[in-house]
């Protein structure tokens, strides 16, 4: 197991970006397989078959998550969620660049699988460059034939709505996604009634993730046997993951699952920069819990990653060498969530000021030990007590960090600066 | 102030393209913001008009979002993210060097109204280029100070020039578009064109102004 490119395999393609590039590859030939092999509730069976799992962070079976939608209740709608702003995560903004018609072909297949009429991508307002570019994409494809009435002859009707998110993290929450995609402040709902029952205008809803989609024109062409067979048992196929850090080659690369960490961080990032060693990282992105060096013979596996203690999360892997300060890195990520906590909540809103107070006053050596102690209790006061996973997952990484680096928070403790910063300045020099 | 008819339209068709009006509102702001370079109280009240809600539905919908500004912002917009994956390649000395060269904190507008910059926690998506910043909604990536006095000289010779091409208000409604603007074009589009003067750095309200951080990453 190694590198393999399914979801990647033509990129870099001239034109790939416009449908008559996508076309030149064998692009829509999988709407057209779909069309021509599959009835709807065949194609759902087909993608249970196949054993994909979401790829935007809960890793839930997407064949499940698709039967889920009650018989016979129209209109339904489907949302794309490339809300991507999980720190550390570039992939959804990888596959849209580089082809953007894969997302409108997989979006399509899964529209006619669930016999949606009006499919959504909710698109995060940083990503200007690739709303229009996906805007384009929409625009050329319905020319061919390929959105609107009748689709390609097979009497199947799908219109496709970019809808740009305008900066909040809390909209790739998939209730939130469908609060602002109605109008409304992205806030969370409460569930259930989970979104496949009442989502989008109170329809029967469901929210899938860019790289989700993208698997879909491939899963139709091959099978999903086949795809079953590729990656490991439980985490089937490949996935696209975003390295990042104190690495030699940075970006974005697609790895069969199943495939040592070692693997991804030597042969495809070039190992740990500057002859250095590797301290720490990050196996899903900024929400999941920090794992050591001896964690790296661990394989790209969703369940082997659990059992560890973290997760895969959305694929992003943040590594950091020796001179790395966890407690920096603790900062910025509280930090993150205290911004983009929606308010709803008082365990969040409340816990992720705190938690950022505190991380402040420590990375700067201002802390007591008795401040200290105190993050653990803001944690537990936090870490189930949300009403969503934003807030149990702004004490993920911190309290990790801290049980494994614990002499590391506590030599900030009256240190009166970062003693980590000091030591790697003292090295260089 | 009243809305330029091709931004009326614009929300008039975001409107009848949605299953539900309402889910308009955040194209409407877009639009709005592209015209005007911020959302006014006016604009929210004939945004409402036009969607059949309150005002302050609108408002409750702009406010929650930070990528709508209340307050004018200067010519460009720089964002520097400062998130983690930044922070490990060395996002600190980017915000260092853009206050020194700009001469005003985050969240503020420089003297003569051409830049507005923040550093933000708000992780850009720009991870495996890090540094990152976004100039006018563009990646700018692998930074140095070196490169970003490139990015904002070229952009103050192209700012004495140009205007923003309507290209960019048009296809900020959501909706459908002939126009193909350029990938990455930094320097070409502004993301703002305020029809009063720019504000300067001491007249400007402080939209957001996020803390400075204390600790820097480890380089």
């Amino acid at each position: 197991m190694a590198e393999y490119k399914l979801l990647t395999k033509d990129f870099g393609a001239v034109g790939l970006q416009t449908l008559k590039g996508y076309e030149r590859v064998g692009g829509y030939q999988g709407l057209r397989d779909a069309f021509a092999k599959f009835t709807p509730e065949a194609l759902v069976a087909e993608v249970k078959t196949s054993n994909i799992r979401g790829r935007g962070g809960a890793g839930f079976p997407t064949g499940m998550k698709w039967s889920f939608l009650p018989k016979d209740v129209f209109p339904r709608y489907l949302c794309c969620n490339a809300d991507e702003s999980e720190p550390g995560c570039f992939k959804d903004r990888y596959l849209i660049d580089e082809s953007p018609h894969q997302l409108i072909e997989g979006l399509l297949i899964a529209s006619y699988a669930l016999q949606v009429n009006i499919s959504f991508i909710y698109i995060r307002g940083e990503y200007h460059d690739q709303r229009l570019l996906l805007e384009r994409a929409v625009e050329e494809a319905r020319a061919a034939g390929y959105i609107g009435r009748n689709i390609l002859g097979s009497g199947f009707d799908c219109d496709v709505i970019v809808h740009g998110g305008a900066g909040a993290y809390i909209c790739g929450e998939e209730t939130a996604l469908i609060e602002s995609l109605e109008g409304l402040r992205g806030q969370p709902r409460l569930k259930p009634p989970f979104p496949a029952v009442k989502g989008l205008y109170g329809q029967p809803t469901v929210v899938n993730n860019v790289e989700t989609l993208c698997n879909m024109p491939h899963i139709v062409q091959r099978g999903g046997a086949w795809f079953k067979a590729l990656g490991t048992e439980k985490s089937a196929g490949t996935r696209v993951f975003c390295c990042s850090g104190h690495i030699k080659r940075p970006g974005n690369y697609e790895m069969q699952l199943g495939t040592p960490i070692r693997e991804l961080l030597e042969e495809e990032c070039g190992g740990i920069w500057q002859g250095r060693s590797l301290k720490a990282f990050q196996p899903g992105g900024g929400s999941m819990q920090v794992l050591l060096p001896q964690h790296l013979d661990l394989p790209l596996d969703m369940n082997a990653v659990q059992e560890a203690g973290s997760s895969l999360g959305a694929g992003a892997m943040i590594f950091m060498d020796e001179t790395t300060c966890l407690v920096d890195v603790s900062m910025r990520l509280v930090d993150f969530y205290r911004h983009e906590s929606c308010g709803k909540c008082v365990p969040c809103r409340e816990g992720t000021y705190f938690e950022s107070e505190l991380m402040h006053r420590l990375e700067a050596g201002l802390a007591t030990r008795a401040e200290l102690a105190s993050l653990a209790d803001i944690c537990s006061n936090m870490d189930g007590r949300c009403f969503c996973p934003l807030g149990d997952t702004a004490t993920w990484f911190v309290m990790s960090a801290y049980k494994a680096f614990g002499d590391e928070f506590e030599a900030h403790c009256g240190a009166g600066r970062c003693p980590v910063r000091a030591q790697a300045t003292a090295l260089v020099a | 102030m009243t809305l330029q008819v091709e931004t009326r339209t614009a929300i008039e068709r975001a409107r009848d393209r949605y299953p539900v009006a309402r889910s308009a509102i955040l194209p409407a702001l877009w639009a709005v913001q592209h015209e005007q370079g911020l959302i006014t109280p006016d604009a929210m009240s004939e945004i409402a008009g036009i969607l059949q809600v309150t005002p302050s539905e609108v408002e409750a919908v702009s406010t929650f979002y930070s990528m709508y500004f209340q307050h004018p912002h200067g010519r460009h917009e720089v964002i520097v993210c400062i998130n983690v994956s930044c922070a490990l390649r060395g996002a600190e000395g980017i915000v260092d060097h853009l206050e020194r060269t700009l001469g005003c904190a985050s969240g503020e507008t420089t003297a003569d109204g051409a830049f507005t910059w923040s550093s933000t926690v708000e992780c850009l998506g720009g991870c495996g280029g890090a540094p990152t910043m976004q100039v006018d909604h563009h990646f700018q990536e692998n930074l140095t100070p070196d490169r970003v006095d490139q990015i904002l000289g070229a952009l103050r010779s192209a700012g004495s020039e140009g205007e923003a091409p309507a290209s960019l208000s048009a296809a900020a409604s959501g909706q459908d578009s002939d126009e193909s603007p350029a990938q990455g074009s930094a320097g070409e589009t502004p993301l703002t064109t305020p029809k009063e003067p720019a504000p300067t750095a001491t007249s400007a309200p402080v939209v957001k102004k996020r803390p400075r951080r204390p600790g820097k990453a480890a380089q």
